[in-house]
């Protein structure tokens, strides 16, 4: 059961093969035999979510049908969730119970599924290793030596570990994509505007978005499909009209163009990652698809752009934590200014504090212009070296990560190293593309390697037939870490 | 662009974030590691390029302006570190 895709385990709700509390007891026991090793979920509460079971059961009972209907999943601690803790790996929200929940969870509810708990995560989002939580990092299960990559880590190990089929994740830079790679899994950023932020805490506005993570593109279709939708609470949410995400699942290949922007395969990427993703493209060749050399180059600008955009949306975002309605307040305090600097101050972690400083200081008087105008002028450069080099192509492909997942502290020292895990993947979320990370291989040290594959707006359909594809012929998404056997 | 120990302190202000002296000097070299970094952009001709926003060019939606929520206000000053009589306490900021 606990190997079993979405799709299985929702034909066998349907079927009465097992029940949904059955099915939520025995990820339960397995979260809370694997969990202390691991450090995926912050927040598990077995009377609720066996009372959420035992609620789609009866659905079920009373005629009910739908594809999630009594399916275990995980969000991440950023999702709020009513009467749950929402801590988005924060001292700051570590007392934090939700009075609403966010849009994402609210359709999820309302498709019957079921909740196992709440996951772990760098703080705020901001991090690429999880070593920023404020709840301790999360263990790669592949080796728990090494870090399941960020932000959205406690996802990507949650299901990687077979502690829950799918979960959420969110990505401003590359937060799901590359914890996706560094775990052996598949994650899907939407296009920007596809999911509702509403309840989802806010990192950098112009570029959060929510998507799934699970081990194959055929599950991921059915977690967007629950996802996506017009939400009037989020200005940024798009009015189009519903999509079956995995109606093109099944389409062939041939004739399928691929676009390799030559910036992606230069130096940046180890010897075992390239390899890796050389062997699917063949792949990719063998199911008919064609390969075209494309430039995106401005995209070696996107990870200075983002640490100029990021930082500034953050800072002002980060600002409503001030110790008056919620969160964290600091016990001793003399003037108002006080209390806010004191309770800031020990709520927020080093990296978060970082990026409130740079944001603050590159919207200040006098550097606007100088840092943050500019940053969005390339920003237009690196969206439009796409729109071209969709012209020549239909997807384009390459690493999700330049190397595998690597061990705990050796890139916490230099905030600059870290930034730079997210070299091929930021650029897409400044375009605001939809991005997608498939297991394609095993690099060093055993350890999984993602391949990228970047749609044009609104491509999820494609990208999850292309994907899914690549799947029908290899089994690498279909690999169980051995400690977690 | 190097900033001095003064002007992490003014930013640090600015920001609402109380730092201690000896968190300075270790922020300021780590805020100085990441300015060095974006300085780059500045070589780059942008000439003529738009700013971008945000990735749709979208315009904003207006609603009509009616109340659509419930009142939550003792849901919501539940979770608030102190309040009294419906209102958010926080320190005396006029005598």
């Amino acid at each position: 059961m606990i190997d079993s895709s979405l799709k299985q385990l929702s034909a066998a709700l349907a079927g009465k093969q097992v029940s949904a509390a059955e099915l939520a007891t025995v990820f339960l026991e397995r979260i809370e035999r694997l969990n202390p090793t691991i450090n995926a979920f912050v927040t598990i509460d077995r009377d609720r979510t066996l009372a959420q079971a035992r609620a789609a059961d009866e659905r079920r009972a009373q005629g009910e049908r739908a594809p999630l209907l009594g399916v275990p999943l995980a969000h991440k601690d950023i999702f709020c969730t009513e009467g749950w803790l929402t801590t988005c790996g924060s001292k700051m929200l570590a007392n934090f119970v939700s009075p609403y929940d966010a849009h994402v969870v609210s359709r999820f509810k309302a498709a019957g599924a079921v909740m196992l708990g709440k996951l772990n995560m760098d703080e705020f989002a901001m991090g690429s290793s999880n070593e920023t939580s404020h709840f301790g990092p999360v263990k790669n299960p592949w080796d728990l030596d090494r870090v399941p990559g960020g932000s959205s880590g406690g996802s990507a190990a949650s299901v990687a570990a077979r502690l829950t089929p799918a979960a959420t994740g969110t990505d401003t830079g590359g937060s799901i994509r590359q914890p996706a790679a560094l775990c052996g899994l598949t994650g899907l950023k939407p296009t920007y505007g596809v999911c509702s932020r509403f309840g989802m805490i806010a990192f950098a506005s112009s570029l959060d978005q929510a998507g799934p993570m699970t081990r194959s593109a055929e599950d991921s279709a059915l977690m967007l499909n629950a996802m996506a939708g017009y939400d009037e609470r989020d200005s940024t949410s798009l009015q189009r009209p519903p999509e079956d995400y995995g109606r093109d699942l099944d389409k062939p290949l041939a004739g399928l163009r691929i676009g390799l922007p030559r910036e992606f395969f230069g130096s940046g990427m180890d010897d075992d990652v390239r390899a890796a993703v050389e062997a699917a493209l063949n792949e990719y060749r063998k199911l008919g698809a064609t390969t075209v050399e494309v430039g995106l180059p401005n995209s070696g600008l996107s990870v200075p752009a983002y640490y100029v955009i990021a930082p500034a949306e953050a800072s002002s975002n980060l600002s409503r934590f001030d110790g008056v309605r919620y969160g964290h307040r600091a016990a001793e305090y003399g003037d108002l200014v006080e209390m806010y600097c004191k309770s800031r101050a020990e709520g927020f972690g080093a990296e978060v504090k970082r990026r409130i400083l740079i944001g603050t200081y590159v919207l200040s008087h006098g550097y606007y212009d100088a840092y943050y105008l500019k940053a969005q002028k390339i920003r237009r450069l690196i969206a439009t070296d796409f729109q071209r080099a969709f012209e020549q192509c239909d997807v384009i492909m390459g690493p999700t990560a330049p190397s595998v997942a690597f061990r705990f502290g050796e890139k916490s020292a230099d905030p600059v190293q870290m930034y730079l895990s997210d070299i091929y993947t930021i650029a897409v979320n400044l375009a605001g593309l939809p991005g997608m990370s498939i297991p394609c291989g095993f690099g060093a040290h055993g350890m999984p390697v993602g391949l990228q594959v970047i749609g044009p707006w609104f491509g999820e359909a494609k990208m999850l037939n292309v994907a899914h594809q690549y799947q029908q012929g290899t089994d690498w998404h279909a690999r169980m870490p051995e400690g977690v056997k | 662009m190097s900033l001095t120990p003064d002007e992490v302190r003014r930013i640090a202000r600015l920001a609402r974030l109380e730092i201690s002296a000896e968190e300075t000097d270790r922020t300021r070299e780590q805020l100085n590691g990441i300015l060095a970094f974006i300085e780059q952009l500045q070589a780059v001709d942008t000439a003529g390029v738009e700013p971008m926003a945000h990735a749709m060019d979208i315009v904003q939606r207006l609603r009509s302006d009616a109340v659509t929520e419930p009142d939550r206000r003792e849901a919501f000053q539940a979770i608030a570190p102190e309040t009294e009589a419906g209102l958010y306490l926080v320190p005396k900021v006029i005598e």
